[in-house]
């Protein structure tokens, strides 16, 4: 059985890439399923159902998660094209959050559709510029991105902490206030196909960025630039392409997309979320790494690998009707996810299966004659 | 046990391509064993398989009359089979010790036993004669001492047989027969040597034996004292191959390129890498540098093609001051440039062929519009060079540079360069790793360009190459330029001299 599915993988690597997504998928939701045994073996295997089909009761709600997330994934995905490797997501999505923020309290003589567009605007520079800078340390000064972009998370991490508090500080719910109404993404007819309050413009926003996305890494000249620089920058350079220039950009772009992400979670009205001053980093950072990487850093792929996270997540949600603690749930969806992301894993053994099944095939030709 | 190593009707498919059709290579213990084929024609190929790198889709390996199943280079070695790649895999920031042991470190508790390795890597360096810095960067050290790293690092696991893909393509005429002896003494001691080359005098000067490959099907296995160069080279081509260059009297116009006191400190020292360099280039002539590897070529068309960024000096093309253009700039103002290091600068291997042909060009408005790319004409152009120039690999213009052989992707780069028509083209090793029709051919092109009026700058450590191509000779020692001469009233070993430092010349500001 197993040979015969070998022998079909063959050696082809897009099926190979697709055969290890499957199987890591499939690993994470075994390994989730292990840990709710282990903790509650009575609920586990209907809760285990409620990851799986949780998702279905409500399409508005995991389109919601995955927004934010398709943002960071397109972010991270699109920087480790052009060969660089931004962790620097949750701080670009931490303030481009807070500029968000701050046009929605602050801003309020902008009329309606101005109002949010400029909050928009203003969240895609903040990230923009937080992403430059690593940028401009690696092309001019050599350093790590990876290194730096860390730093970044935790200079916004405090620097948002500090606006939160003595800017913009809702005391009532100790949180950021609520942006005025004229600065809340507009749902523009999708709360009457979906769920109320979940789906608005930010997934627009989304898909057009995935759309410019791909075409900017695939047909324009300025994306043959950039890949080139991530491939090899000494031969762009011997090309005439300004590596530096693409080394900027390329983080620019990157970090403008993870504004975004702040923009599409926090534009959004009292029942929505706020930025709080707890010092942690918002998970939807992070997590654009695995979206990413399930994506194969496509844009196509980042799209349906934000969703998958937006279906587990929801799921993951429902599930709270069990008897499981909730950090439980936490540790259980994040499982998921990051095995799901050990796909590279996953590929190696492929590979090494095809080569063991070969050697097989060949003794067992010998032995028949 | 007459062979140490058969392979018995090897077959390999690639996507597109069939690298190797049922293919027999047997190798005798203690003989040199040349492996002879064009360019694409499967050698790295069926030697990949050898070391375990690639699975046969048939056929079968047997290691001293026991049949095997190679998974991977490290069970390689413990076959004893090591293997000198085409391009060397050796980590950059490692050390040449570190490279060596990398892979089999020897330890006592997880510490490594260095001092002992040390020593093993000094007696084998001594015995062979295989001068290496044990200390040094593997990026601060030359090509010809990385090869000696990558030799060590076969003999440091005491593989008993060897392969050398390509292993002269990059090294000096002295590295070569140094190699060649080496190899000698190697084979003498027991060792068996499958040895990859595209050079006729090497094989006919240490191979016993010869297998000839021709498009992935084997043409025959010969005793190399038995047949004669020109047989070989018609045998793996197919037809017959004219040795040597025919050229028209050079037609000399004006002046392309003028470069007047060019220098250039070194990094770490007093030393002046290139020290008040003067000399200018005409249309319809091919200026050579000539000079053992290391006397500043590589920093003297790095400063012309502006990779390395200016520091003193003054460098005019047709008459205009391009002296602090930017590579763009010189490119567009028309100099090509096929780079030494072709991985390093001449390709990015990961793109396909098509996008690698247009790597200077992409923003014409041949190629782009608005900014977006205009697939159709990158593609069509693609597929005339392909056929032009005959770039052999699996899938056209959109096979990915990396898995094409070595020859090929040195073909794109001439290919690329060359069409672009440039004033002056910079051609340093051009016809590095080809098979002998491909070089006639590249040589033939060199010559059409200077033939249609144009400047070519040829720096080569090939005397061969630099005698018949050449119409002017500037040898360069210690990063001056100590003579100025014409091939025609000159010989090899006049050359011999003046690369050696041990005779100078005029040098007329021609
Ligand atoms: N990994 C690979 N994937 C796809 N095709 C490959 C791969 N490796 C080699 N090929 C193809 O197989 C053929 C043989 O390549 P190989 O490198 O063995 O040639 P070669 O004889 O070593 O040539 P050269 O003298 O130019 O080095 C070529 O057409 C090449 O494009
Ligand atoms: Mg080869």
């Amino acid at each position: 059985m197993l040979a015969k599915i070998l022998n079909y993988i063959n050696t082809s690597e897009k099926r190979i890439n697709i055969i290890s997504l499957f199987l890591a998928i499939v690993t994470g939701l075994l390994f989730g399923l292990v840990i709710m045994i282990i903790v509650s073996p009575r609920d586990s295997f209907p809760a285990f159902l409620t990851i799986l089909t949780g998702g279905f009761r409500d399409i508005g709600r995991v389109l919601e998660i995955a927004t934010p997330l398709i943002f960071t994934g397109l972010s991270v995905g699109f920087a480790f094209k052009t060969g660089l490797f931004n962790i620097g997501a949750p701080g670009q999505l931490m303030i481009g959050a807070i500029s968000a923020i701050y046009i929605g309290v602050r801003v309020t003589f902008l009329p309606a559709p101005i109002h949010w567009i400029v909050a928009v605007l203003c969240a895609g520079l903040a990230g923009a510029l937080w992403g430059a800078i690593p940028g401009i340390l690696k092309a001019y000064r050599n350093v790590n991105e990876v290194v730096a972009t860390i730093m970044m998370n935790y200079i916004s991490l405090y620097f948002v902490s500090y606006a939160v508090e003595y800017q913009l500080y809702d005391l009532k719910n100790a949180r950021s206030l609520t942006v005025a109404k004229s600065a809340q993404l507009p749902y523009l007819g999708l709360d009457k196909i979906f769920t109320p309050n979940t789906v608005n413009f930010g997934f627009i926003l989304a898909i057009i960025a995935i759309v410019i996305i791909y075409i900017i890494l695939e047909k324009t000249t300025f994306g043959f630039e950039l890949k080139a620089v991530g491939f090899n920058q000494h031969s762009s350079k011997y090309a005439g392409v300004n590596d530096k220039k693409g080394i900027i950009m390329a983080m620019l772009i990157s970090g403008l997309l993870s504004g975004l992400a702040g923009a599409a979670i926090y534009l959004t009205d009292s029942f929505g979320r706020h930025l709080e001053t707890t010092e942690i980093l918002i998970a939807e950072g992070f997590n654009g790494i695995p979206v990413a990487l399930i994506g194969f850093s496509n844009p196509i792929g980042i799209f349906f690998s934000a969703i998958f996270i937006g279906f587990i997540e929801l799921g993951g949600f429902y599930m709270q009707r069990y008897d499981l603690a909730p950090e439980i749930i936490d540790i259980i969806i994040a499982s998921i996810i990051y095995f799901s992301a050990l796909l590279i894993l996953f590929r190696g053994i492929i590979i090494r299966l095809l080569k063991h099944n070969r050697f097989k095939h060949k003794k067992r030709e010998e032995e028949d004659g | 046990m007459e062979y140490i190593i058969e392979m018995l009707n090897i077959t390999k498919v690639f996507p597109g391509v069939i690298a190797n059709e049922k293919v027999t290579l047997q190798l005798r213990k203690g003989e040199i064993h040349a492996l002879l084929g064009e360019n694409g024609a499967g050698k790295s190929t069926l030697m990949s398989i050898l070391f375990g790198m690639y699975q046969p889709d048939e056929g079968i390996i047997k290691v001293k009359g026991n049949e095997v199943v190679i998974n991977d280079p490290n069970h390689a070695n413990a076959l004893g089979i090591g293997m000198v790649h085409q391009h060397f895999k050796l980590v950059h920031n490692f050390t040449v010790t570190e490279n060596i042991i990398l892979g089999k470190e020897d330890n006592k508790l997880g510490f490594l036993k260095t001092k002992a390795a040390i020593h093993k890597i000094q007696s084998l360096s001594d015995k062979y004669k295989l001068k290496v810095a044990p200390n040094a960067l593997i990026s601060e050290i030359s090509v010809g001492m990385q090869q000696r790293v990558e030799i060590l690092k076969m003999l440091y696991r005491d593989s008993e047989i060897l392969i050398f893909d390509e292993p002269t393509a990059v090294l000096t005429p002295q590295e070569i027969s140094e190699l060649m002896s080496i190899m000698k003494q190697l084979s003498k001691e027991g060792k068996s040597i499958i040895l990859i080359t595209h050079k006729l005098n090497e094989i006919k000067k240490v191979a016993d034996r010869c297998t000839i490959l021709r498009k992935g099907k084997l043409v025959s296995t010969v005793n190399v004292n038995e047949t004669a160069s020109e047989k070989m080279a018609e045998m793996m081509v197919g037809r017959k191959v004219v040795f040597g260059v025919v050229k028209q009297p050079a037609k000399i116009g004006d002046p392309v390129l003028k470069v007047e006191n060019l220098s250039m400190a070194s990094n770490n020292s007093e030393k002046m890498l290139i020290n008040k360099v003067s000399f200018s280039v005409n249309r319809g002539e091919i200026v050579c540098i000539a000079g053992i590897e290391g006397n500043g070529q590589t920093e003297l068309v790095h400063l012309i093609t502006g990779l390395i960024p200016h520091k003193q000096g003054k460098i005019t093309l047709n008459n205009k001051d391009i002296t602090n253009y930017s590579i763009r700039e010189k490119t567009l103002s028309g100099i090509g440039h096929i780079p030494e290091d072709r991985h390093k600068h001449g390709l990015v291997l990961d793109y396909n062929l098509a996008y690698n042909l247009i790597l200077q060009t992409y923003f014409t408005a041949r190629f782009q519009k608005r900014g977006l790319l205009k697939f159709k004409n990158i593609y069509q152009f693609a597929r005339d060079l392909i056929t032009q120039y005959d770039i052999r690999s699996g899938q056209g213009p959109y096979t990915i540079v990396r898995s094409m052989s070595g020859g090929n992707q040195q073909k794109t780069i001439v290919a690329r360069e060359i069409i672009r028509e440039p004033d002056l083209l910079i051609a340093v090793q051009p016809t590095r790793g080809l098979d002998v029709g491909a070089i006639e051919y590249i040589h033939q092109q060199i010559i059409k360009h200077r033939d249609e009026g144009k400047a070519v700058l040829l720096v080569s450590l090939e005397l061969d190459e630099v005698m018949n191509l050449s119409d002017r000779i500037l040898v360069i020692y210690e990063g001056e330029i100590v003579a100025d001469l014409d091939p025609k009233s000159t010989n090899e070993n006049e050359l011999g001299l003046y690369m050696a430092g041990s005779k100078r010349g005029e040098v007329g500001a021609s």
